[in-house]
Formats: C-alpha cells, sequence, structure tokens
C-alpha cells in the first residue's frame, strides 16, 4: 500500500472511536432542525454548507426563536472562532500544500478531526504524506455527519410533539459544556454568560445572547490573567 | 433573509476561520490575549443558551420546584460531571423531564 494511502487509512481509524459521540449529535440536530421550522433540503444542506455541529445547533434554536439574519450570522461566527485556534495550530504542519490542498482541509477541519490529527501531527512530525490523515479523519466524520443528518431528520419527522425533542438541545450544551469546567477562569466564564443571558434576555433580536457571550469570554479571560 | 443565504455566509465565515491561519502561516501570528480569550468561547456562547432555556418559561424567570425543565436540567449537570458522556448525559435529561412532567402532570 502507498505511503498516502495508509496514512489515510490511519487518519480514518483514528476517527472510529469519536464517531459513536457524532452518530446520535447529528441525528439529533436533523431532528431539532425539522422541529425548528427549517425544510427538510435546508437541514440537511446546512450539515455540509456550514458543517460545525454547535453551530448548526444554535442556528437551529435562533430559526425557531426568529431572530433576525444577522443575528444568526453573527452568533455563527462567535461560535466558530474557536476555528481559527485549530488552523493555527495546523498551519505548521500543512505549510508546504498546494492552495487546493490547504482548502479541502480547511473544510474538513472540525473540532473531532482536528483532535486526532493535531495528536498524530506532535507525535510523528511533518512528514511528506502526513495530510493524508486528516484527509482520512475529516472524510470520514464529514460522511458520517451527512449521514446521521438524514436519519434524524427521517426520524424527526416521526417524534410525537409531547416528547419535548427541543429540550435536547439546551441538555446537548450541558453535556459539552460542564466536562470543560476544570478551572476557575472556566467556571467564570461560564457563570457571568449565563447571568448576562438571563438579565438581558429582553433584549431585541436576541442580542442578549450575544451580549453574554461576549462578557464570558472577557470575564475568562481576565480571571484567567489573574492566575 | 432567505435560510439558505443565511447557511451560505455562516458556512463562508466558518470555512473563514478555518482557513484563515493555515492560509497566512508565517504572516500573522494570533495574539497570546487572542489566543486565551479563544478557549472561553465555547463555554461562554453555550451557558448564555442555557441558562434562559432552563429558567425562562412564558417569558419570566420561574425559580420554583414547579419548573421541570431546570430541576431535568440540574439532573443532567449532575450526569455530564459525574459521567462525562454525551449521550448518557442526553439520555438522563430527556428522561428525567418526562419523569418529571407525568409526576407533576403538566
Amino acid at each position: 500500500m502507498s505511503e498516502a494511502r495508509k496514512t489515510f487509512w490511519d487518519g480514518v481509524r483514528a476517527e472510529l472511536p469519536l464517531l459513536v459521540g457524532v452518530f446520535p449529535f447529528g441525528m439529533i440536530y436533523g431532528a431539532l432542525a425539522l422541529d425548528a421550522g427549517l425544510s427538510k433540503g435546508a437541514s440537511q444542506m446546512m450539515s455540509s454548507i456550514v458543517f460545525a455541529g454547535s453551530a448548526q445547533f444554535v442556528t437551529t434554536q435562533l430559526v425557531s426563536d426568529a431572530a433576525p439574519a444577522l443575528v444568526i450570522i453573527m452568533t455563527i461566527a462567535v461560535v466558530n472562532l474557536r476555528h481559527m485556534l485549530y488552523s493555527a495550530s495546523l498551519a505548521p504542519y500543512l505549510k508546504d500544500l498546494s492552495l487546493k490542498w490547504k482548502v479541502l482541509l480547511s473544510y474538513l477541519l472540525t473540532d473531532e478531526a482536528y483532535a486526532p490529527s493535531a495528536l498524530e501531527y506532535e507525535r510523528t512530525g511533518v512528514k511528506p504524506k502526513s495530510h493524508w490523515f486528516l484527509l482520512g479523519a475529516g472524510f470520514t466524520l464529514w460522511s458520517i455527519w451527512q449521514i446521521s443528518t438524514a436519519f434524524g431528520i427521517f426520524l424527526g419527522a416521526a417524534i410525537p410533539e409531547n416528547w419535548q425533542l427541543d429540550f435536547a438541545l439546551p441538555l446537548t450544551f450541558i453535556a459539552m459544556v460542564v466536562p470543560a469546567l476544570k478551572n476557575r477562569p472556566m467556571i467564570a466564564a461560564a457563570v457571568s454568560a449565563g447571568m448576562v443571558a438571563l438579565a438581558a434576555y429582553g433584549l431585541p433580536f436576541k442580542l442578549g445572547l450575544i451580549l453574554a457571550a461576549m462578557t464570558g469570554i472577557v470575564i475568562g479571560t481576565v480571571f484567567e490573567g489573574k492566575k | 433573509m432567505n435560510i439558505w443565504l443565511i447557511m451560505l455566509i455562516g458556512g463562508l465565515i466558518t470555512f473563514g476561520m478555518r482557513f484563515s491561519l493555515i492560509f497566512l502561516f508565517g504572516k500573522f501570528e494570533i495574539p497570546e490575549t487572542m489566543r486565551k480569550a479563544l478557549h472561553y468561547v465555547p463555554p461562554a456562547v453555550l451557558s448564555a443558551i442555557i441558562f434562559p432555556e432552563l429558567l425562562y418559561r412564558s417569558s419570566q424567570i420561574d425559580f420554583s420546584l414547579g419548573n421541570t425543565r431546570l430541576l431535568a436540567g440540574v439532573i443532567a449537570i449532575l450526569a455530564a460531571w459525574f459521567s462525562r458522556n454525551t449521550l448518557l448525559t442526553i439520555l438522563t435529561g430527556m428522561i428525567a423531564l418526562l419523569l418529571l412532567q407525568a409526576v407533576m402532570g403538566t
């Protein structure tokens, strides 16, 4: 087997354990998007056009709250800011690639593709074919994300109203936030953002969300500086 | 605005962020303060959604025991803290909500 193909399959294999969490997540997204009033086509296509789990969940939420377009777009931007960190972190390993490769791998650079790839690159350093690893991990995740979304859309239509499916959204976020609360600055960021969100809930256009997020980010950063 | 246009712009912004520093490698570094700040984006944004979802009932804060979503949310937070498992947390929270509503008859 060629070096490129072998590295690609290494990436696929490294991604597999993460799919256990991704598949139900994609299904819940598909079902919620439909529940929020998006068409089947739009729900499905968001998984390839935006291709970012938490941003898709937030968009779903804001669409069902009838938030204005500008607020939805700003929120997607804030939620996805962290991808700049991933981009910075992998950049040294991808610097010699062609523009086409850089574009393709950037499109595939999700949380779940970044995590195993960053670990692998730290371990092996830069090798001529190491970008195939990220391609393998990213492509595997992409495929499963599309399939699980489709499953969710299919099943979502069959779930009865009184199951309160919309509650799965804050629950998903709780499952993501709580394990990250490992130190004081993180807790301060989460709690201050939550408090401001409650206080600013009445603001028009769902602007309270952005205000609260900004507050949490500043508080967390300031707290970290004081340590 | 049309949902497709929102998705397209949202997708371009997302791609732009993923592409940004891979493209600019060697020409631009993220300043240290911003690098720190970026770590706080996920907990801040997600908490800003979680708190009102649990506490607001028909546009006012409901801090009572009759608020089944708040109770189920707290149970889910405990489940997340001890299990660190996404799926288990979601399932625990959903089952807690359905049981609480059945018990309280709301």
